[in-house]
């Protein structure tokens, strides 16, 4: 939102020019990205029921799991990747400062110890 | 598309005011959704509500001047003191800003209207609406009196019992949707309604920092809507949010509402900080200095406004780490605030400087803000806040921010636009007047306040018993709020008679650079009859005084792609046409954004009735205003805007 | 030095998305497209906030039921007492039986998945309509809003049927601090997929009445997508933090 360059960098090419007629995910891309979702949910579910459960790798792996299908949700789906980067900065300037305040008050409230 | 024809004579429209084949009936103000109009709608608003803030305070200040004063019960006094904080946060300080956004930004960034203009109507009668929800009970004493931050337990059932606190906890819901409403208007209208040539970098600082504002509204009042949600499920429905018994954490309330409440301190100062960085430069004849590097530290000071909240909380033992943290962050912040006060200074350096009244509550904010700075920057280390929480002190810290900081900048704004708005002056003799009582008034009030706070007097105390030294100062303290009265009377005299028979102004009122000024004052509803062209910060100057920006960065205009017909090159106007003889389409007027906003304070109200027992009548009054609240916004939305 | 002069052929400008002028907009964006991505943005605290909370007072409950496994050892009681053991209401068995039903909760959480493949292949029906290939039923806009409707009112039966089975476990949103944070965060997620399939029904409506179809009604069907591609999104979050770690 505040780099003057970034937007200089892009001239005004006919792909911005006209929103709507931006690259787009095909259809072979979205059904691709719904079996990923299917079999990352179904190896989550999995997890949880062997002994990995009690793993202490387990909350990493999942998080990690979650991470790849909110990104791919956000990429393809809500076609981020292929959009105008202004959407891509409003969407991560809210999703970082969300982050890091969770972050942030499960510090402060003793759930997460600086340093594991 | 007729073009401006002969230059007509600046300065001619005598009578200037609505009346230029606009009509000026209470209908018209009901149903308008011209940005203009409704900025000037926040801006009489807000000053109602500012006064009511300062009658708020006086009655204190007059229950405080001596020890053991019998003015007002301790009940009373609670509710005053919340009620103050509350009415200038949200009420006063915040919609003032918001006149401003209104007013300004698509005066500024070249545009005919904002992104939403029904919206933006909504926006300002949420706010009215809301507003009156919650300073009317102080009339039958039920106003809310838990402080403006609410802290919970204490404001549980359990600990307040009474209407008060629903009053407050509904109340700043409904305002929360107002302010969130009108920032991803005016995000949309910066980001997509500039005019051709204007990069961001090109930006008026005001609009700059009113940019970052919207960032800041949009971020930070998330978290307190949620804490305000459990608050209100804790008092109407039963959850344990705030239940200790049950196990709840007394300081969960505590970090939800300060993530929004340092970012909210930066949501009241920074647009002060832009009408200052309008104002110095128009009055030293210099571009402002270090244009880039007040953006930067304006946006820096937005992040790290998301980094520093623990640092109300150090009295409440968090540990060592987090208190060194925070008080890390706070000290970092100091930095890009520092910066843009030397910059402002530098732009005054070497220029030909005009002391008018708007020039003069521009540098007083400089200078008082400074103060309330420093003594931000003292409290922001552990073992001194300990020293010095919860006392006066801190009030005086930070009614020096903002009061000297957002107040005397917003006062600054108001002389200067004034003009803009109206087509005529303020009065040079009674704004005077208005300042130095201010200014006077202010620093008596608010300078003893470091010294009965260091000597140990609390914050929100109704009385106190003699021979604890804090008399003299308290009796200081109370003489200035009498002298601040004065001014604003000054003030009050002055806007009203200047209105009517003000010095006639012309479209550049005071010789400013910004494009704001190159239409008539006030403004056609169209605002500009043809799109500028803007190759440069100073695009009015590069016009009539191009010596004045020629060190500043310009594009060529072989470099300029003009491909909007609608858009010429850098010009003044100053003729009054309708926006049909243009051409330019207008939106509808409409009521529908006014209804939407009563049937969702309706909705809202309605919880009241379940804290008195009656949750059908509550259900009936909830669920009605609900469903007349979403028949009207698909009316809204299913008709057509222009 | 470029300038952002990118020029727009045929802005919607306005909040009504009938707008026919062709007004100036800097970026050529849409402006209901960044307000609605600056939306979603909000949201995300709105988000973190009620997460952080549930996440707070995890394990801090003093009476049942517990979302996970809990056993019921002395030290693992916030009272550390013996009657702190017996206020939890599992002194007789070693071990309390975790109220969150994972298995349910795994097939609403597919539904919901499922429900942003129909939402992109419905606006991939409107941004096609009336093209050779998409006037078959099941390409079409109106088959697939109408299934992403269907699915989104099928997770908010699932969470109905999970809600109501808590309730006669003993667990309202006034049991505990567990009760209260969870109705709470998932109801209000609740009620956002609640919106958006009223969002959906309306758009269904239209489709019906006049075919939803050229450059206005795609973006107004993609801003209701990313609508609801969020409210997904924030539900896989929800799943793994909330449901599936401890
Ligand atoms: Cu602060």
């Amino acid at each position: 939102m505040s780099d003057q360059n970034t937007q200089a960098a892009h001239p005004p090419a006919p792909a911005h020019a006209t929103a709507d007629h931006h690259e787009h995910p095909t259809w072979k891309q979205y059904k691709w990205v719904a079996f990923w979702l299917t079999l990352i949910t179904a190896v989550e579910v999995w997890v949880y029921y062997t002994p990995f459960k009690e793993s202490s790798l387990f909350a990493p792996t999942l998080l990690v799991m979650s991470a790849v299908k909110f990104t791919m949700v956000v990429a393809y789906y809500m076609h981020i990747k292929y959009d105008h980067w202004i959407f891509k900065r409003l969407f991560l300037l809210g999703l970082s400062i969300a982050t890091v305040t969770i972050l942030a008050l499960l510090f402060l409230f003793g759930k997460l110890k600086i340093g594991g | 598309m007729a073009t401006t024809a002969a230059p007509a004579p600046i300065g001619t429209h005598a009578g200037a005011s609505y009346g230029h084949g606009e009509p000026t009936g209470i209908w018209s103000w009901l149903t308008t959704v011209d940005h203009k109009r409704i900025g000037t709608l926040y801006l009489w608003t807000a000053l109602t509500f500012f006064l009511v803030g300062g009658i708020e305070a006086l009655i204190m200040r007059m229950q405080l001047m001596g020890p053991n004063g019998q003015l007002v019960s301790a009940e009373v006094f609670n509710q005053l003191f919340t009620m103050h904080g509350t009415t200038m946060v949200f009420l006063a300080i915040m919609p003032l800003s918001a006149a401003f956004f209104n007013y300004l930004i698509p005066l500024q960034i070249g545009a005919r209207d904002v992104a939403f203009p029904r919206l933006n109507a909504f926006s300002y009668w949420v706010y009215l609406f809301g507003g009156i929800f919650m300073t009317v009970p102080i009339f039958f004493s039920a106003a809310p009196n838990a402080g403006w931050f609410g802290y919970a337990p204490l404001t549980t059932m359990q600990f307040s019992g009474g209407l008060n606190i629903d009053f407050w906890v509904i109340g700043l819901q409904i305002l929360g949707i107002s302010s969130l409403a009108a920032a991803f208007n005016f995000i949309t209208t910066i980001i997509n309604m500039r005019a051709p040539g204007m990069t961001l970098m090109r930006m008026p600082i005001f609009t700059w920092m009113s940019f970052v504002v919207q960032f800041l509204l949009i971020l930070a009042f998330p978290a307190i809507t949620v804490a305000l949600v459990f608050l209100l499920f804790d008092r109407f429905f039963g959850t344990q949010f705030y239940e200790l018994a049950a196990g709840a954490d007394p300081l969960l309330w505590q970090h939800l509402f300060w993530v929004f409440g340092h970012p909210e301190v930066y949501i009241l100062i920074l647009p002060a900080f832009g009408l200052a960085s309008e104002i110095l430069p128009t009055f030293s004849k210099k571009p402002l200095f270090g244009y880039n590097v007040m953006v930067y530290s304006g946006i820096m000071i937005g992040f790290l406004g998301f980094g520093v909240w623990a640092h109300h909380m150090f009295a409440v033992g968090m540990g060592a780490t987090a208190d060194t943290i925070f008080a890390m962050a706070t000290l970092l912040i100091g930095i890009p605030t520092g910066v843009k006060i030397f910059n402002w200074i530098a732009t005054m350096w070497g220029g030909q400087l005009r002391f008018v009244t708007a020039m003069k509550f521009a540098v007083a904010m400089v200078a008082l803000f400074t103060i309330g700075g420093i003594s931000g920057v003292m409290h922001a280390s552990p073992p001194t806040d300990l020293q010095q929480t919860d006392t006066y002190f801190i009030v005086a810290h930070f009614h020096y921010v903002l009061f000297g900081g957002s107040i005397m900048g917003i006062m600054g704004g108001i002389y200067f636009y004034f003009p803009k708005m109206t087509g005529r002056y303020l009065s040079e003799k009674l704004g005077s007047l208005h300042f130095w009582f201010f200014f006077i008034g202010m620093n008596v009030t608010f300078f003893p306040m470091h010294y009965s706070g260091m000597l140990g007097m609390p914050r929100r105390i109704y009385t106190y018993d003699a021979g604890q030294g804090w008399d003299q100062f308290n009796w200081w303290s109370t003489i200035g709020t009498i002298l601040m009265f004065v001014g604003a009377i000054f003030f009050i005299i002055n806007f009203f008679k200047s209105r009517k028979a003000g010095a006639i102004a012309p479209n550049d009122a005071w010789g400013a650079g910004t494009l704001e000024w190159s239409i008539p004052s006030p403004p056609p509803d169209y605002n500009f009859a043809q799109l500028p062209v803007v190759t440069s910060r100073y695009p009015l100057w590069d016009l009539k005084h191009p010596e004045m920006t020629a060190d500043i960065a310009h594009s060529a205009p072989d470099e300029m792609t003009i491909t909007d017909s609608h858009a010429v090159p850098m010009h003044e106007e100053t003729e009054y046409k309708t926006a049909k003889e243009l051409g330019i389409p207008m939106p509808f007027p409409t009521i529908k954004p006014l209804f939407a906003a009563l049937f969702l304070v309706v909705m809202f109200s309605g919880l009241i009735f379940i804290h008195v027992g009656m949750f059908a009548l509550a259900m009936t009054i909830t669920i009605g205003g609900a469903a007349l609240f979403v028949g009207t916004l698909y009316g809204w939305l299913t008709s057509p805007l222009e | 030095m470029a300038t952002a002069v990118a020029h727009a052929s045929d802005g919607h400008a306005g909040d009504s998305g009938h707008g026919e002028h062709a007004h100036y907009t800097t970026t050529g964006l849409e402006h209901r497209k960044i307000a609605i991505w600056a939306f979603i943005g909000s949201e995300c605290m709105l988000f973190a906030s009620l997460i952080s909370t549930y996440l707070i007072y995890k394990g801090r409950s003093k009476v049942g039921p517990m979302p996970h496994e809990f056993s019921c050892k002395v030290s693992n009681v916030v009272a550390s007492t013996a009657d702190g053991v017996a206020a939890l209401g599992c002194a007789a068995a070693d071990v309390m039986k975790p109220i969150l039903d994972i298995p349910v909760t795994s097939q609403s959480t597919f539904v919901l998945l499922m429900s942003s493949l129909a939402m992109v292949l419905a606006l991939e029906g409107v941004e096609n309509h009336g093209k050779p290939g998409y006037d078959r039923w099941f390409k079409g806009s109106k088959f697939w809003l109408a299934m992403t409707a269907l699915m989104g009112a099928a997770f908010l039966g699932y969470q109905a049927y999970e809600f109501t089975a808590f309730v006669h476990e003993g667990l309202t949103i006034k049991t505990n601090l567990f009760g209260s944070s969870f109705f709470t965060l998932t109801g209000f997620h609740g009620a956002h997929v609640s919106a958006g399939v009223l969002w959906l029904l309306t758009l269904l409506a239209i489709d019906m009445k006049r075919g939803l179809k050229g450059k206005n009604d795609v973006l107004v069907v993609d801003i209701c997508a990313l609508y609801w591609h969020f409210v997904d999104v924030v539900w896989i979050a929800i799943f793994t933090l909330i449901y599936l770690i401890q």
